[in-house]
């Protein structure tokens, strides 16, 4: 038998643009029955939307797909499942105040003289979960009163039991279970291999990828970098080939960077001791300097975010508490940190960052209107005084000052964002990705601005998952790993240490 | 650096593009007025009181006026109060039992003496506005602090307010004598009293919102609650304070309403308004899902409400047929705001091209 035989699935060249950005280009992929294989790429590289393409919720520009020897064209989800794909999302829609009997079998209940046969039902339902599953619970129970790892595993049951699945599709599965449940769902995924079902595995977690897979694709910007024997690949590769480092020529950035380092003060501005949040981040010891560029580094899922968010007041710490200037921090809030002089400019530009109905002036004032309170209300001049001065300083691309954000382009968008926080005048300014989804030429200018509001005396964490530009503009480099603290760097580390660090204990 | 264009300029092109379809509508509803009610737009002084059809739509539609400047606040911030009938009726039943307790003991009793009255007019109108304020509150809470959808929470007090005022009231209706409450709604000074109490809400209303920082962040918490969040701002108390400003309002419309017809009928006041205010809010163009807002074309929404009613009163529509034709007209309206309609419309009016 050929290798091209044992081959269950084959998607040759898929392409698919959306408008302005191609999100997939010239990408392969096989899938070889009795086979796990992990599809890995950071955030826009493309895994979703050849997961879409496969499964009939978008169609590709171009490209073949065959399924079984056999060229398909999977024209919507139906069609997909009737083909045999099954799809298993993170976020589980079954319904958990029904039966997990009824959710299995919802709309194929066996009847018996026009009605349900629910004695049937669970049989039928409590035979395939142990059939296939190898989980033997009691069906007649609420889904909602198993744990979350159980319902992963009854949606499983459910997917294949309406489909005779050949192909089983599982979208980042494993992100709401602890190690345990994990490790559950892990024997049910090899119960199937084994028995000859072909499953493609996306997840964030490198362990998992090294426990589960048998090969590995990545995917970054939309291109295919590379499918590999995972047995053949190190940690270390692997982590190189999802972030890419792109040997860009080092511009007088690192110079600045250079010049700041020597001034900035030793004793620090703001301290986190011991800071953390059950099931966000384990607790962690931080210190930012004044005029100093603090790089997080880490995959996406690691922790980043999180961290941001304690440290801003987003997220209520359980543990630990943050000191500045010297005093104990007790209001953890966004406004009590807006006026400490703490600042976030929030990962998610669109849900979190942007009021996208309002104009460019209300965006840019309105963190600083509400540390002002409800009734000091910055006067109609003023406010255009402040927005223009933001729109000048940080170059927003925008016909005037009463446009509707949602007008404006991403980049500038980000700067909108940027000139929100910068106009409460804050001592710590925490970036989370201020550079994502915008163009090269953007990106340039906010790592400068970085640096040059550094170099004014701000203390700065910056957050980006491209490790190139981390480096770039920090003194100092956090890494995190799966959401722990593991350690920090001078900002003069090559690349091989950091990325050692945050793929973890094998290299 | 390029020159900003003035902010009175756009300002002011912002406020005729938003006012535009509301006052589309009224003027084809006074059309259809003038071509087929004669006499409608006759205005007449009587001891120098203007009177006249006109004049009614305006002083009948008060309490709508009333009910959708609160109402506009709240499908600001993304929720919509469906309970604002039911507070009328639990403050004007206060307002009812306290100028006439023998209701209490389910006597029927007719004061004859137009001057009397159990307690002095301040203490009856604030103890009405403090109910009217408390039930406000309630709503606030139920949608800010528990985190209940706006729909469902403000759902109970529609429910259980009118049972509330019937409590209140021992389940009569209270008949109301005293003359200086009835000026409240019937009162004239050139024109009706009630649309002073409107011109003071709107005027207050309008200043707290566009002169301090509310207004804006309102519309901030409407468009995107978790931007807001990130930005500092209190979006619960910010809801809490609309409820119950919400509330506040709908007390007030309450006093006009039983004030006007001489009764606090727990059953009947106010019954249904609740959904005349929230149309005369998207007839002004604020969107259910919250965001950018504008009292003024609220205001004339409700004055369309009104317009509807009366016009088909004056053509000879039974009551009971109104509430369809209501509905036909709001459809019309509504659907002039639907993308779709303007897309479709926009396709079968373009130039065709042969294919």
């Amino acid at each position: 038998m050929s290798e091209s035989d044992q081959n269950i699935l084959a998607m040759e060249s898929i392409s698919k643009a959306f408008p302005g950005v191609q999100a997939l280009d010239d990408v392969s992929f096989t899938l070889k029955r009795g086979e796990i294989h992990c599809l890995v790429g950071e955030n826009g590289a493309g895994k979703s939307t050849l997961i879409k393409a496969l499964t009939g919720v978008d169609h590709p520009d171009s490209g073949k797909i065959t399924l079984n020897g056999k060229e398909v064209h999977v024209r919507s989800p139906q069609e997909g499942q009737a083909l045999g794909i099954s799809t298993v999302y993170q976020e589980i829609n079954l319904c958990p105040n029904l039966t997990v009997a009824e959710n299995i079998l919802i709309g194929h209940e066996p009847h018996k003289m026009g009605r349900i046969d629910w004695t049937k039902t669970n049989a039928l339902a409590s035979d395939t979960l142990q059939r296939l599953l190898g989980v033997d619970i009691d069906v007649a129970k609420p889904l909602g009163s198993y744990t979350v790892a159980i319902q992963q595993m009854v949606a499983i049951a459910r997917a294949l039991y309406i489909t005779s699945s050949k192909i089983l599709i599982l979208d980042e599965p494993t992100s709401s279970l602890d190690v345990n449940e994990t490790q559950h769902l892990f024997s049910v995924m090899r119960r199937l291999k084994n028995e000859g079902m072909g499953i493609i595995f996306i997840t964030h977690f490198i362990d998992q990828v090294y426990q589960i897979s048998d090969r590995i694709t990545v995917l970054r910007n939309g291109k295919l970098v590379g499918t590999y024997y995972t047995a053949s690949l190190s940690r270390l590769e692997l982590i190189t080939k999802m972030i890419g480092r792109s040997l860009a020529e080092f511009d007088d950035l690192t110079k600045t960077k250079r010049e700041i380092k020597k001034r900035i003060k030793s004793e620090a501005l703001l301290h986190a001791d011991g800071l953390g949040r059950a099931g966000a981040i384990e607790p962690f010891d931080l210190e930012l300097h004044a005029g100093e560029v603090v790089g997080l580094a880490g995959l996406l899922g690691s922790g980043r975010t999180e961290t941001a968010n304690l440290l801003f007041g987003s997220d209520r710490p359980d543990h630990g508490s943050i000191t500045m200037n010297g005093e104990l921090v007790h209001e953890y809030s966004p406004l009590g940190s807006i006026l400490r002089g703490v600042s976030l400019c929030p990962e998610d530009r669109k849900a979190d960052g942007i009021v996208d109905n309002l104009t460019v002036r209300e965006n840019i004032i309105l963190a600083m209107q509400s540390s002002r309170g409800w009734f000091n209300f910055l006067s109609l001049p003023q406010q255009y005084e402040i927005a223009e001065k933001y729109i000048k300083l940080l170059e927003i691309a925008t016909p005037s000052p009463d446009q509707p954000v949602k007008n404006l382009s991403g980049g500038n968008q980000q700067k909108v964002i940027l000139a929100r926080s910068l106009a409460t005048n804050p001592k710590v300014l925490i970036l989370d990705e201020p550079t994502r989804g915008i163009d090269v030429g953007t990106k340039a200018e906010i790592q400068k601005l970085v640096l040059s509001l550094a170099e004014e005396g701000k203390a700065i964490v910056f957050i980006s998952s491209e490790l190139d530009e981390v480096m770039r503009t920090s003194h100092r480099i956090v890494v995190m790993r799966d959401r722990v603290k593991v350690s920090e760097f001078p900002g003069d580390v090559g690349a091989h240490e950091i990325m050692q660090a945050i793929a973890g204990s094998e290299s | 650096m390029r020159k900003f264009t003035k902010p009175s300029f756009t300002l002011r092109s912002i406020t005729e593009s938003r006012l535009f379809f509301p006052l589309v509508a009224l003027s084809l509803i006074l059309l259809f007025d003038l071509i087929f009610i004669p006499g409608f737009f006759a205005i007449e002084s009587k001891d120098g009181d203007l009177r006249g059809s006109l004049i009614d739509i305006l002083r009948n539609g008060s309490t709508v006026m009333l009910l959708a400047i609160g109402m506009t606040l709240v499908i600001a911030t993304g929720g919509v109060d469906l309970s604002v009938g039911a507070v009328m009726a639990i403050s004007a039943s206060m307002a009812g039992i306290l100028m006439n307790p023998a209701a209490l003991r389910n006597e029927v009793f007719f004061v004859t003496d137009p001057y009397y009255t159990f307690q002095p007019l301040w203490l009856v109108i604030v103890a009405a506005l403090v109910v009217a304020i408390i039930c406000g509150l309630w709503n606030g809470l139920l949608v800010s602090y528990m985190r209940i959808q706006p729909m469902v929470a403000t759902l109970i007090l529609m429910i259980s307010g009118r049972g509330i005022a019937q409590l209140i009231t021992n389940g009569v209706r209270v008949q109301i004598t005293y003359a200086p409450y009835a000026y409240i709604g019937q009162g004239w000074v050139i024109l009706p009293f009630s649309l002073y109490i409107v011109a003071f809400i709107f005027a207050l209303t309008w200043l707290l919102t566009r002169k301090t920082a509310i207004g804006m962040f309102i519309e901030s918490v409407g468009t995107n609650f978790r931007s807001s969040f990130f930005s500092g701002i209190n979006e619960k108390r910010i809801k809490l304070v609309v409820y119950t400003f919400c509330g506040f309002c709908a007390g007030i419309a309450g006093l006009i309403a039983s004030s006007n017809i001489k009764t606090s009928d727990a059953n009947n006041l106010g019954f249904a308004t609740e959904l005349d205010a929230i149309l005369a809010v998207v007839i002004g163009g604020t969107s259910m899902a919250g965001g950018r807002f504008s009292l003024l074309a609220s205001m004339i929404g409700a004055l369309v409400m009104q317009a509807i009613t009366q016009s088909m009163y004056a053509v000879g529509v039974p009551a009971f047929a109104l509430q369809a034709i209501k509905a036909v007209v709001v459809i019309l309206v509504i659907l002039l705001y639907s993308e779709q309609v303007r897309g479709f419309v926009r396709n079968i009016t373009a130039p065709k091209k042969e294919v």
